[in-house]
């Protein structure tokens, strides 16, 4: 009797097979993982740069890379090791590429390109003169520094400006 | 720059003129003024006078190769003398308002009343 049913012992285990990968759970960890360094790569131009406690240090986005590629990790895990319970095998590999590629990406942004800054080494120091200038405003109006100093900011008190802040910045664009 | 215009009271009540300078020109400044509801003092420096003169040029570093200045604070008191720099060494990081102030207040730079 047993010997009869053994030809199709492999027919019954491919047809379990096949229900078993029908039924394979979506791998969220993979999903989850890879939105999350998603999120980490988008936000900090529009959002995190916003506030200086997000920007001069952007931490919450490491934060969110750290935590997506765990999460990537683990659910490339699953998909590899139990092929025949969790999807993501293919579809996993490419997000974590994306993800490398996103995250190296960034690092290089932030780590390398935003600090290639001249040295200035010529800037003038504390105690020097500062230099004289004559630029345009919004407004088409010619100041020059010493009429800046010359006149205090609107609603203080006083006939001239106790100190004028220079802010240099790249222009917006 | 946000920043700045948000703590803005804080520089004038302490008799100090906020300026902002860069390469745009000044229609390009008033434009974003009037939308970002900047009230300080925008000035445009096009040919990199000013930013050459504080050795702030970054050549090359604006949209297709422009030459732009790099970011950089000085404070300077009512005798036109530099009391403070700050030469950031990343585009992200830049002075905040309330190190100036303090670097003001710890300076000492306001004029005693009537003097």
């Amino acid at each position: 009797m047993t010997r009869c049913r053994l030809p199709f012992s492999p027919w019954i285990v491919k047809f379990a097979g096949t229900q078993t990968s029908k039924k394979r759970q979506w791998n969220f960890s993979l999903w989850t993982g890879f939105l999350l360094v998603l999120a980490g790569f988008m936000s900090y131009v529009p959002f995190f740069a916003l506030f200086p406690i997000t920007r001069d240090f952007p931490w919450v986005n490491l934060l969110l890379f750290v935590t997506g590629g765990t999460l990537l990790v683990s659910g490339l895990r699953r998909a590899f090791r139990q092929p025949e319970l969790f999807r993501g095998k293919i579809l996993g590999s490419i997000m974590a590429l994306l993800s490398i590629a996103g995250i190296g990406f960034f690092a290089f942004g932030l780590f390398c390109v935003a600090r290639q800054l001249p040295a200035s080494a010529a800037a003038p120091h504390v105690g020097q003169k500062a230099p004289e200038f004559t630029l345009l405003d919004q407004n088409g109006k010619s100041v020059a520094l010493a009429d800046l100093l010359s006149s205090p900011p609107a609603g203080a008190a006083g006939t001239k400006a106790n100190g004028v802040l220079l802010i240099f910045y790249r222009g917006h664009w | 720059m946000r920043s700045f215009q948000q703590r803005l009271p804080d520089f004038n009540t302490r008799g100090i003129r906020v300026v902002a300078i860069s390469v745009d020109a000044p229609d390009i400044n008033r434009r974003h003024c009037q939308k970002l509801g900047f009230t300080y003092t925008f000035l445009s420096d096009p040919k990199a006078e000013a930013i050459r003169r504080y050795d702030l040029l970054h050549p090359g570093g604006g949209p297709n190769g422009a030459d732009i200045a790099r970011p950089a604070e000085f404070l300077i008191d009512s005798s036109g003398t530099i009391r403070w720099v700050n030469l950031t060494e990343s585009v992200t990081v830049r002075a905040r308002p309330d190190q100036v102030l303090k670097e003001f207040d710890d300076l000492k730079l306001t004029s005693p009343p009537g003097g």
